[in-house]
């Protein structure tokens, strides 16, 4: 049984707010666009390291898509990276990849594991 | 000692922290021969520590710099068990994620492993994202090849991949019976 697709509605709300989080929003509208995925999360975690306020370096994206089905962890994880090549040559130092099937997001609970705490980075 | 030169550092006192940083930092440059003395100076108002460290001239590390970084990074790589890329050092890694990969690896018993700090060469740091293709560190290498990063090496933890992937390099895991 599959979720109601709730990012539909995020996106408008983030299209609304694109002059705030430009890269935020170019993200989930790539990723959307070319995945057409069942489930989307796009989290900027930037506010957890060691950055200024309102930056846009961290990101988690949480991709649940039938797209992935056959294929490798690390050919997911490149076609993901390969879509959003442009953001990462900008201001995306890191990128937190979950790429699951429809099948083995139901099997995991449909739960992500939190990201490590950050550690200083290469600011002391 | 053969011809060497001598490099002194002045380190304020109050920061202890900075000296034990810089001595890991130097020993992690692969320096053949390194000979640290520290030696405490107390004039009247200031106290500060001498540092100097004796290194050879025309060390390992001066020829392999002059190699483009493709090939330097080709000879990390080529013939090794486990090699990682990451921000920091395993004894005290400088971002989180570059944390779990140390931490995934210890809980396996894998502690003997080449790691490479991209916080120290900013030609490493963007040569080895050109190098995989891949646009974000720790980056991960099992005998030549590339793994991936974090999300990958966590992944494979999980789903017990990463143990058949170490009895392949002939490792065997900790977590195994």
């Amino acid at each position: 049984m599959l979720k109601f697709p709730l990012h539909k509605s995020s996106i408008f709300i983030r299209y609304m707010a694109s002059a705030l989080n430009p890269v935020e929003t170019s993200i989930i509208k790539k990723l959307t666009e070319t995945f057409n995925p069942v489930y989307l999360d796009v989290v900027n975690e930037s506010f957890k390291h060691n950055v200024p306020k309102g930056s846009e370096t961290h990101f988690k994206v949480v991709v649940v898509s039938d797209k992935f089905s056959g294929k490798r962890l690390i050919d997911r994880h490149r076609d993901v990276n390969n879509i959003l090549s442009k953001e990462l040559e900008g201001s995306v130092h890191a990128l937190s990849i979950q790429a699951k099937t429809p099948d083995q997001w139901e099997k995991s609970g449909q739960t992500i594991a939190n990201t490590p705490p950050c550690l200083g980075g290469s600011k002391k | 000692m053969n011809s060497s030169r001598l490099i002194v550092f002045r380190l304020n006192p109050l920061y202890q922290q900075s000296y034990r940083i810089l001595a890991r930092r130097l020993t992690t440059r692969n320096l053949e021969s390194l000979k640290i003395e520290n030696q405490s100076y107390f004039p009247r108002k200031n106290c500060y520590r001498l540092l100097s460290v004796y290194t050879p001239l025309f060390s390992q590390n001066e020829q392999t710099n002059s190699m483009p970084i493709s090939e330097r990074i080709e000879k990390m790589v080529k013939n090794k068990k486990i090699v990682i890329f990451m921000k920091g050092v395993p004894d005290q890694p400088m971002c989180g994620f570059s944390n779990a990969v140390v931490q995934v690896l210890r809980m396996h018993g894998v502690e003997d492993y080449d790691s490479h700090n991209v916080l120290e060469d900013e030609e490493l740091r963007q040569g080895i994202k050109d190098f995989s293709d891949w646009p974000t560190i720790p980056q991960v290498y099992f005998e030549g090849d590339f793994i991936g990063g974090c999300d990958i090496l966590l992944q494979m933890h999980q789903s017990g991949d990463l143990v058949d992937e170490l009895e392949k390099l002939g490792i065997k895991s900790a977590l195994v019976k």
